[in-house]
């Protein structure tokens, strides 16, 4: 089954690179958002622990959005590398997408990223605050333009194929296609989420060391909130974008739920809470399952079925086993979040919110589940639209590039190395930023470049501020 | 369909490259002078300049690979598989030396070391890349259909490894013009002193580029050496001549923003001839602009993004430059 020829590699090689450079773009929308609500607290309330949360978190929005820029300029070059018959194919169509996300967003963020970084010594106040807020539309106009063209591969809408190009008819139709709302919809829900886990995880961390602390206060309680409010928004999304692929992907919906023949009649869909799917006997072994809660949700009815997986010829469908674990890890994940969501909310009733240290250490556990379940969702999502990369209409195998296994095979060892050099390098450097508690007077960017003139000049300021940053 | 649409668009992409090489060719360029300035101080200094700016200019480049997609769709598939190891080996310097910005600070200084060489390494290696892609594409990429048709590898001849080792020595050029208008004392006066010697090598190599590219595909011959091709060919060294005079003086003079503008025109003028050679071709000499366009819903959809978005997009960039430049980086005081 899985040979190593160039179209297999530049599949794995594909999935790793966009893989890896979601979680960071991911990480820049949340926490841009969650920054610019910072800075604008501050400047309503004058309080200075917001403005010392606002400084901690922009070291760690420097390091992530840097990582989120290179490895998105490969993504937009993989489509003509690995991809060449795709990019000739859909270029009318997702080209133009890729340039709006370019002219609208890239442009914006790198403009006024200097100065949110660089700038606060530069530049008034509130000229700040307006660069931080521009950095945080660009992220979510990013999105929402990316967002657009992965729907549209998803469930194509609005095109003419003319000898085998995708030609635009509406623009509004491409843009808008039938899973764009409910896909961008869950994805801010799981950028808000993943980042809420990660700060309060941070928060959390210093509060079990020091209770006494404001900015871990300030960093909890928000982050609480967060995944008090998200989470239910999050599971709703996540419904309402299943009922529109069981629309118009059925076999994805069916190999989610690991449903590979039809039910007795009346009997209605069971849940399979878990099970081991076997591709080629076409059955799920160990099954363990609750009758009828399946039609619950998937059809909001008592016992509505859908279409299993008998239905469809063995080509076209997906691989199943992944979907069915993926989307497992990813509802898991949901349901686990939603939870700590509902205790922090009794916890803050009953005024402990900042004493309950079991509930810390859960989750200072719980950091990384959002990223997770973030991961688990697109892999669930794009290994679902297989054998397609255009949904019904374009083969994946038909997609790829006239290019040598070896090239392929040597670049995704490169890329291997390189990207793993990168996230260790990232993690250890993340890692030893967020071991510092936050202080009084937090200190921003290590490297503000000050005004030339008479600020501690000499090697006595530069051997302070190396040690402590600059204000 | 449409003629002057992909015209129109050919023009865009064409700006939108030459503003990458430009902006990006002095940040790469300070990169590579890593390779001869070795202390600490000045290289904090060195990325300090460049740390606000770096990211907007990079984005040029994404805009480029971007608009190719969305414009010449078919020469972006042939392009891309034709010259893979190559994009993959720029994608991947990019990358290590993107990072070094944040993480060179972040570590301690034995680690600290190793970002260095990744910048410095990479920032060379993306532009060797860039050089060999652009030897690549004069040299001549073999077509079939609509497809990248294979064949020996494109850049692998002395003639693109010429063209890369001369974008090196010019993005050192730049980046020393960048750190002469930048900068102050002794740093600024080495890279005066630099930046003649790169001129001088980079000059010799634009000669070595400029005759050897007509002699490459007759088409080029033609255009350049045939009457009535030469009337507009024959300014276009004889401005370099004069640009390289005007260089010289400013440099003299101590003038610390002129060298950068007269390098940057260099870098117009080198564009121009290549303008010259490829139009209208966008793959010389199989695919033509029109041949490989975009349809026309495709090209005027984004055309009214583009119009509406760059005047704006220039406004702010030129404001988030002013922010930064209109005070020098000077050691000793506090960056890092
Ligand atoms: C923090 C992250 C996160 C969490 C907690 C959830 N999801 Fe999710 N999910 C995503 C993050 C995500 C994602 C990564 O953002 C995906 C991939 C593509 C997309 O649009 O969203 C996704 C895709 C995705 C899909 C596949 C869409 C398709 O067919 O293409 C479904 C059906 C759900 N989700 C449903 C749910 C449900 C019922 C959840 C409730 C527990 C849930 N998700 C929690
Ligand atoms: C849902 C999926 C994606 C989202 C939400 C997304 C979003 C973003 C965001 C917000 C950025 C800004 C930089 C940052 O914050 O780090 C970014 C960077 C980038 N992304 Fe992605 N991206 C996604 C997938 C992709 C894919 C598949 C491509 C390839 C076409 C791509 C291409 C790029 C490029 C080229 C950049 C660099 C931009 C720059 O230089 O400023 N992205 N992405
Ligand atoms: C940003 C979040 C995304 C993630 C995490 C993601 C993940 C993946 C994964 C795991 C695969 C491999 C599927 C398989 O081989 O079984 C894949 C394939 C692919 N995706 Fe996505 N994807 C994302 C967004 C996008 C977007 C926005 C686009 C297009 C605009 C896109 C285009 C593709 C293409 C062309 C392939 C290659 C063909 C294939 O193997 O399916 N992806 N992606």
């Amino acid at each position: 089954m899985w040979t190593l020829d160039a179209y297999h590699l530049a599949r794995a090689q594909f999935a790793f690179t966009v893989g890896f450079h979601i979680v960071f773009p991911t990480f820049s929308i949340g926490l841009a958002a969650y920054l610019a609500v910072l800075e604008g607290l501050w400047l309503r309330t004058g309080r200075q622990v917001y403005m010392d949360v606002y400084q901690y978190w922009l070291k760690i929005f420097a390091i992530v959005f840097g990582i989120g820029v290179v490895t998105g300029l490969v993504m937009s070059y993989e489509f003509g590398t690995n991809w060449s018959e795709f990019a000739y194919r859909t270029g009318p169509i997702l080209g133009p997408l890729l340039g709006y996300e370019t002219l609208t967003a890239f442009f914006m963020e790198a403009g006024f990223l200097g100065i949110m970084l660089f700038g606060i010594n530069r530049v008034d106040k509130r000229l700040h605050f307006a660069a931080t807020c521009l950095v945080t539309l660009g992220t979510h106009i990013s999105a929402a333009w990316i967002l657009a063209s992965n729907s549209w591969m998803q469930t194509p809408a609005g095109y003419k194929i003319v000898n085998g190009v995708f030609e635009p008819v509406s623009w509004l139709h491409i843009i808008f296609n039938p899973s764009y709302p409910f896909r961008f919809a869950h994805m801010m829900g799981a950028a808000y989420l993943s980042v809420a886990f990660a700060v309060g995880a941070i928060g959390a961390f210093h509060l079990l060391r020091d209770r006494g602390n404001q900015a871990a206060r300030v960093m909890f309680s928000m982050a609480m909130w967060m995944a008090a409010c998200a989470t239910p928004f999050q599971i709703v999304a996540g419904d309402a974008l299943g009922l529109n692929s069981l629309q118009y992907q059925p076999q994805k919906v069916a190999a989610m739920e690991g449903d590979w023949a039809a039910p007795e009649p009346g009997a209605g869909e069971p849940v399979v809470l878990f099970g081991v799917p076997d591709q080629q006997h076409r059955v799920n072994h160990d099954e363990v399952t609750i009758p009828h809660v399946g039609s619950l949700y998937l059809t909001h009815s008592w016992s509505g079925t859908i279409r299993p997986l008998d239905a469809f010829p063995p080509a076209d469908i997906p691989d199943v086993p992944v979907l069915f674990y993926g989307f497992r890890i990813m509802v898991g994940l949901g349901l686990l979040m939603f939870a700590i969501g509902v205790v922090s909310l009794w916890l803050r009733w009953r005024g402990q919110l900042y004493d309950a240290r079991w509930f810390q250490r859960i989750v200072v556990a719980t950091g990384p589940a959002g990223f997770c379940a973030l991961l688990a969702g697109w892999v669930v999502t794009e290994a679902g639209r297989q054998p397609y990369t255009v949904y019904g209409l374009l083969r994946t195998a038909q997609s790829v590039s006239p290019v040598l296994t070896s090239d392929v095979a040597l670049s995704l060892g490169a890329f291997a190395v390189i990207y793993s050099i990168v996230l260790a390098a990232a993690l250890l450097f993340l890692l030893r930023l967020f071991a510092k508690a936050p202080v009084s007077h937090e200190a921003g960017p290590p490297h503000v470049p000050q005004r030339a003139a008479g600020i501690m000049p000499g090697p006595a300021g530069a051997i302070l501020n190396s040690a402590e940053g600059t204000r | 369909m449409s003629t002057v649409l992909p015209i129109i668009w050919a023009g865009l992409l064409a700006f939108a490259v030459f503003a990458y090489i430009v902006l990006d060719g002095f940040d790469l360029g300070v990169g590579i002078l890593f390779l001869v300035e070795h202390d600490k101080q000045d290289r904090d200094v060195m990325v300090t300049t460049v740390a606000p700016v770096w990211d907007g200019n990079e984005t040029w480049l994404v805009l480029g690979g971007g608009g190719l997609f969305a414009a010449f769709p078919m020469a972006y598939s042939i392009i891309l598989p034709a010259l893979y190891p190559l994009m993959i080996g720029m994608l991947l310097a990019l990358i290590l030396r993107g990072v070094a910005f944040e993480f060179r600070f972040q570590a301690t200084s034995y680690g600290r070391f190793w970002w260095d060489i990744a910048f410095c390494g990479g920032s060379i290696v993306a532009t060797f890349c860039q050089g060999l892609i652009l030897g690549g594409l004069i040299h001549g990429i073999h077509v079939d259909g609509h497809a990248y048709a294979g064949g020996p590898p494109p850049w692998l001849n002395g003639f693109a490894m010429l063209c890369g080792i001369a974008l090196v020595v010019g993005y050192a050029l730049l980046g020393a013009c960048w750190l002469i208008w930048r900068t102050n004392g002794r740093l600024q006066a080495r890279c005066r002193r630099r930046a003649e010697w790169f001129a001088a090598i980079m000059l010799g190599l634009i000669g070595i580029v400029s005759l050897w590219t007509p002699l490459l595909h007759p088409e080029f011959t033609r255009r350049w050496f045939a009457w009535p091709g030469m009337a507009l060919t024959s300014p276009v060294p004889l401005l370099v001549a004069v640009v390289a005079w005007l260089f010289w003086r400013a440099l003299r003079k101590d003038h610390e923003v002129m060298p950068l503008l007269y390098v940057q025109a260099w870098f117009l003028l080198c564009f121009v001839g290549l303008g010259i050679s490829f139009y209208p071709y966008i793959i010389p000499p199989s695919v033509t602009i029109w041949q490989a366009a975009a349809p026309v819903g495709s090209l005027d959809f984004l055309l009214v993004g583009a119009i509406v978005m760059l005047p704006i997009i220039l406004t702010y960039m030129a404001y988030s430059y002013w922010t930064f430049v209109h005070s020098k980086v000077e050691p000793g005081t506090q960056y890092h």
